[in-house]
């Protein structure tokens, strides 16, 4: 054999070889468990298709002065708030002014419901008006939220204590919300005098995810569309900016996100963890679990879920009483946030806590410290653990 | 007999054609290396097919294979075509030079004037250059073509920060001078400029490229004002070649018909550029820094930086030089790219905290050289990225598998 062959031979087998070792050296995925992101399990092939339009839509299109953003807005994209669906950083943290009072409108001629921080080149963002109150929110992790939407209003119901009848000190309260034009009842759902239960948003004044959608569209990112083509900058309706289709395919994708893996369930710490949890009666309000009724999407329906949350409004004290508010909820309730995927929140807000409704809490520790009306007690009983039991509870709550 | 009378009519044709011709225009740039050549010189010192007339054409030839993944994820075996560039020169004169480059990317999807000019040459230290220039900030920019690198991708910060390859409308001197070891050279031009998609773009960053899309840059400026670009180079045959490059102006149209829509914002870049041979080992260095600074609206979104930063460093260290595979002058090399860029220097506004999205790579690999012209290249890419609020980075690794070669 010629030098020659022997070189041509070595080098189609060097060929060969690194083609045949692909796979072996692309990255290893991370554990579905260590992800929000990704759909929930039992989709059909054609709402995974659905599911892909609604990700691009959301993850992928950033808005331009060209596309419709602004001219002003908080931020470009969908993606910029939830990176990898998860919780926001306090660079996309928007507020909220103009309702001081339960039940009355937000006052739009001060530039409410919110602010719009941010402009387009050549233009001026919104400012907040001296001495009005206002209330910061970091964007919410945004997995899981199909099987909150599938529950029925009664389900809701079922956990509120509006008078303390039971004398735990926990009431809670739905948020009625008056619906938009657009929104089309579902048969669980259940009106008290023309209001809906709303179950999204910090205060839960989004009634379902169409309506937080759309809401989020025009006020986060100035993009009108024909459900709301009211332009923020200047109170007057304008063309659709973005298509119903995509509108569309973002509430589906939201809808079959995969509600959060919990991790670390077997570990005796966490397992210790849940108990203390119970003990100090956290889950009075953060509801441990539901069973979800049957959807239209056969995948979230008769699903056993665990949000930690019960979606109602509680009293959560002074010390979190911004002065203002939105629908029914008076200034000091707040709805009680889903903990699943709490311990996640870091990968998605740059390596660091950002809790409470504001991102104020550094850590989970000073979250609950934080804590007080209705959840004074529970709080109180935290401060009071032994460190082991402290530990065992922050464990859990990490693994959620 | 008909086809005999026209035959010879053509052929005699010929011989007059040719007889009229300067046969002074007549050249030959199959040169493999010139000495004093530097990376200005790139685009002038090209590989052609066809230089026994006055019109020379030739071109390249990029091809390649890919299969890389993210996070788990891969889309799977690719096989490209990134570009078929054109070339077609012609000496007008003895003084007077024309030079083109038509790129056809993707298969014929984007057909682009990259580089069309008429150089006029006055004195070596004094030459007009005016047309469709490549402006030369930085050295890759100019010095672009696919045959020349060891790698299968372009360095990321030469291409997605600064936008190589970067051309515009634009007129501008250029000249070189010796003394014994070593070589000066400059370069200076006015040309359009870049316009407001480089803080407004899909993106999600500052994104000079973003320009490139809009083909009306080779029609007016966006704004009325000049671009201006700049660079000094020194070379030392037995050190290296340094050069520093500046490329600058206003990028926003903040002025339409008399109507004041934003205040005038600047683009300044600056960059250093390098490479050398080690005498001892014959090991090729080659390396890029840039630094962009963009005056983005302080009320815009912070997603778009103030601030960008990135480079790349090659190491190519030839191993077998001897006749292999049939070619007497092969080349085997080992080599080795690192890279990074800083999409958004800076911290945020709201926590203080450092903005992420960044870039890093380490891509290693070999390549064998038949000819001076052709390469084949093998290489392995491994890179992290951050978003911008500097989460867990995205890791993507693969191989890829690719041939350049001038035509």
């Amino acid at each position: 054999m010629t030098t020659r062959k022997i070189q041509s031979a070595c080098a189609v087998l060097l060929l060969v070889a690194a083609i045949y070792s692909c796979d072996s050296l692309i990255p290893e995925a991370p554990a579905e468990s260590d992800l929000l992101d990704g759909p929930t399990e039992g989709l059909s092939t054609s709402e995974q298709s659905r599911f892909l339009k609604g990700d691009i839509a959301f993850n992928d299109e950033v808005f331009t002065p060209e596309s419709g953003l602004g001219p002003v807005f908080v931020a470009n994209s969908c993606g910029s708030c939830h990176a990898g669906d998860g919780k926001g950083h306090p660079f996309t943290t928007l507020t909220r002014f103009g309702q001081t009072q339960p039940n009355t409108a937000p006052d739009v001629s001060i530039g409410g419901p919110q602010l719009q921080n941010r402009a387009i080149p050549g233009f001026k963002p919104e400012t907040l008006p001296s001495g009005v109150p206002s209330m910061d929110f970091t964007p919410p992790a945004v997995t899981g939220l199909g099987f909150l939407e599938a529950l029925t209003d009664q389900q809701i119901l079922d956990n509120a204590d509006p008078n303390d009848s039971d004398g735990d000190g926990i009431s809670g309260v739905p948020n009625y919300i008056n619906p938009p034009s657009y929104f089309i009842p579902k048969p669980f759902h259940q009106p008290v005098g023309g209001q809906y239960i709303g179950r999204f948003g910090k205060k839960a004044a989004a009634i379902d995810l169409l309506h937080q959608t759309v809401g989020a569209y025009n006020q986060d990112m100035g993009v009108t569309s024909t459900f709301n083509p009211i332009d923020p900058h200047t109170g007057l309706s304008t063309d659709p900016e973005v298509s119903d289709q995509t509108i569309r395919d973002v509430v589906f994708y939201l809808r079959t996100l995969k509600a959060p893996i919990q991790r670390d369930q077997n570990n005796p710490e966490v397992i210790r963890g849940k108990e203390v949890f119970m003990s100090i009666s956290c889950s009075s309000c953060h509801t441990p679990s539901f069973t979800t009724p049957q959807s239209d999407i056969e995948a979230l329906s008769n699903k056993n879920i665990f949000p930690y949350s019960d979606l109602l409004l509680h009293d959560m004290g002074p010390g979190l009483d911004d002065g203002a508010t939105e629908g029914s909820a008076e200034t000091f309730e707040w709805r009680t946030p889903p903990l699943w995927g709490l311990g996640l929140a870091p990968e998605s807000q740059g390596g660091e806590f950002f809790l409470m409704h504001d991102g104020r809490a550094k850590s989970i520790q000073e979250a609950i410290e934080l804590h007080g009306g209705e959840a004074q007690q529970s709080r109180d009983e935290f401060v009071a653990l032994s460190d082991a039991d402290k530990q065992a509870l922050l464990k859990f709550l990490r693994s959620l | 007999m008909k086809k005999l009378i026209i035959t010879l009519f053509i052929g005699l044709l010929s011989q007059q054609l040719i007889a009229q011709v300067d046969q002074s225009l007549l050249k030959d740039d199959r040169s493999d290396s010139l000495e004093n050549a530097m990376n200005m010189d790139a685009l002038s010192n090209r590989v052609y097919a066809t230089s026994s007339s006055p019109v020379s054409i030739g071109g390249y030839l990029e091809a390649d294979y890919k299969y890389i993944g993210e996070d788990g994820l891969t889309d799977g075996h690719t096989f490209r075509i990134p570009r078929v560039t054109l070339f077609i020169t012609s000496s007008i004169s003895s003084r007077i030079k024309f030079m083109s480059e038509f790129e056809f990317e993707e298969g014929g999807e984007e057909i682009a004037i990259e580089f069309a000019v008429m150089d006029v040459n006055f004195h070596p230290l004094l030459n007009l250059r005016g047309g469709v220039v490549v402006n030369p900030i930085g050295a890759f920019n100019q010095n672009h073509d696919g045959p020349k690198w060891e790698f299968v991708d372009r360095p990321i910060a030469m291409t997605q920060m600064l936008p190589a390859t970067w051309s515009n409308v634009g007129f501008g001197l250029y000249g070189k001078m010796y003394q014994q070891d070593w070589a000066f050279g400059y370069e200076a031009y006015l040309t359009n400029g870049f316009d407001n998609s480089i803080t407004t773009n899909t993106e999600n960053r500052t994104f000079l490229p973003a320009s490139k899309n809009n083909k009306e840059r080779f029609e007016e400026s966006s704004n009325g004002e000049p671009l201006f670009t700049g660079k000094i180079a020194v070379r030392n045959q037995n050190i290296g070649e340094l050069g520093l490059s500046y490329m600058g102006g206003i990028y926003n149209t903040y002025e339409d018909d008399g109507l004041i829509l934003d205040e005038p914002r600047r683009l300044d870049v600056f960059a250093v550029d390098f490479n050398t041979e080690l005498p001892f080992s014959e090991t090729y260095i080659v390396g890029e820094w840039a630094w962009v600074f963009v005056d983005v609206p302080n009320t815009f979104t912070q997603q778009y930086g103030e601030k960008q930063s990135g480079g790349f460093l090659d190491i190519v260290q030839p191993v077998i030089d001897k006749s292999m595979f049939g070619f007497d002058d092969a080349v085997f090399n080992v080599a080795l790219r690192l890279e990074s860029v800083d999409w958004n220097v800076g911290t945020f506004n709201e926590t203080g905290g450092n903005i992420g999205d960044e870039i890093w790579a380490v891509v290693p690999g070999i390549s064998f050289r038949p000819t001076y012209q052709t390469v084949f290249r093998l290489n392995y890419r491994y890179q992290e990225q951050t978003d911008i609020l500097g989460n867990a980075p995205a890791k993507t690794s693969g191989i890829e598998i690719g041939f350049a070669t001038y035509f």
